[in-house]
């Protein structure tokens, strides 16, 4: 990753025109032109060093509706917990975390009723209860990482 | 709320903006509207905040952020909004919740994700935080990920 590739990062997480040549726009900011900044793009999300790069939905605002949940699952049984888990199409994102509270999943639903019925399968289904703990406030969200 | 043709922008941009020169021009095409009418359906989008931002998400592993913690903190309710907004606005905190408490076996009602290089720098951060909660840090947390079992993100159905 070179100088180039930093700055593109860095400028493409504070947002991006709705413009008629968008790329071009940021490219002159950035001091190089719209062909280069085009490739740059798209080896980094080849490569994976970027996860994504277009328009970030807000998916309260769309109707839907995000609950974080966490489970405590004994080590012997946590694979099998995974894979139910993981079976839901809503589980989003899951995590395993060095805790009690071991398995940390995002529910994505389309509307907030659906949380509690998901919830209850996977209860049904594994066993072991689940701790929703969908947010109440939100004060900042940013994800800039400098580079 | 969006309609019909913002639903259908929204599916055709949740993997990503085309990478053309005219992105927008390609994304109407697709969908059969004009230019100037998806480029007018983004803004309001944006300025409405149904899209947070139109950018890009780096893998904040392949960046050498390799120690990613949810500190989790229990600090009066009352007081919630007030230290979550200080918190919030730290550099090395990208997502800042008030959550419900599970009591007894679950105190904590603020959450914050911090993002470091390696596990003595995030406890470093957790620091910063504990001696700006001050006397409100009536006890916390720090829950590192371990493994990555999924990781999708939203999809809506097209």
């Amino acid at each position: 990753m070179d100088k180039l590739d930093k700055d593109i990062i860095n400028r493409l997480q504070d947002g991006f025109p709705i413009s008629d040549r968008p790329y071009a726009d940021v490219a002159v900011e950035l001091g190089t032109d719209e062909t280069t900044l085009l490739q740059r793009l798209d080896i980094m999300l080849q490569e994976k060093t970027l996860t994504r790069f277009g328009p970030m939905y807000h998916a309260e605002k769309l109707g839907g509706a995000f609950s974080l949940v966490a489970m405590k699952i004994p080590q012997h049984d946590f694979d099998r917990v995974v894979d139910i888990v993981n079976s839901f199409a809503e589980v989003a994102h899951n995590y395993q975390r060095d805790h009690e509270f071991n398995m940390w999943f995002v529910l994505a639903t389309e509307t907030p009723e659906q949380v509690d019925g998901i919830n209850n399968k996977i209860t049904q289904q594994t066993g072991y209860p689940l701790y929703n703990m969908p947010k109440l406030q939100e004060f900042y969200i940013k994800l800039k990482f400098f580079v | 709320m969006v309609d019909d043709i913002d639903r259908r922008i929204i599916v055709a941009t949740q993997a990503g903006l085309p990478l053309t020169a005219k992105p927008y021009l390609q994304l109407a095409t697709q969908i059969g509207i004009s230019h100037d009418e998806l480029k007018k359906r983004m803004q309001a989008m944006q300025d409405s905040g149904v899209i947070r931002r139109i950018g890009a998400v780096p893998n904040h592993y392949k960046l050498g952020y390799k120690a990613n913690g949810m500190t989790v903190w229990d600090v009066p309710d009352e007081k919630v909004q007030e230290l979550g907004q200080k918190i919030g606005s730290l550099a090395f905190v990208s997502h800042c919740y008030h959550r419900p408490r599970h009591l007894p076996e679950w105190a904590y009602n603020l959450f914050a994700m911090v993002h470091a290089h390696n596990r003595e720098e995030a406890l470093q951060q957790v620091n910063v935080i504990a001696d700006i909660l001050g006397d409100n840090d009536r006890g916390h947390d720090v829950l590192f990920s371990t493994r990555i079992l999924k990781k999708t993100g939203m999809r809506i159905a097209s």
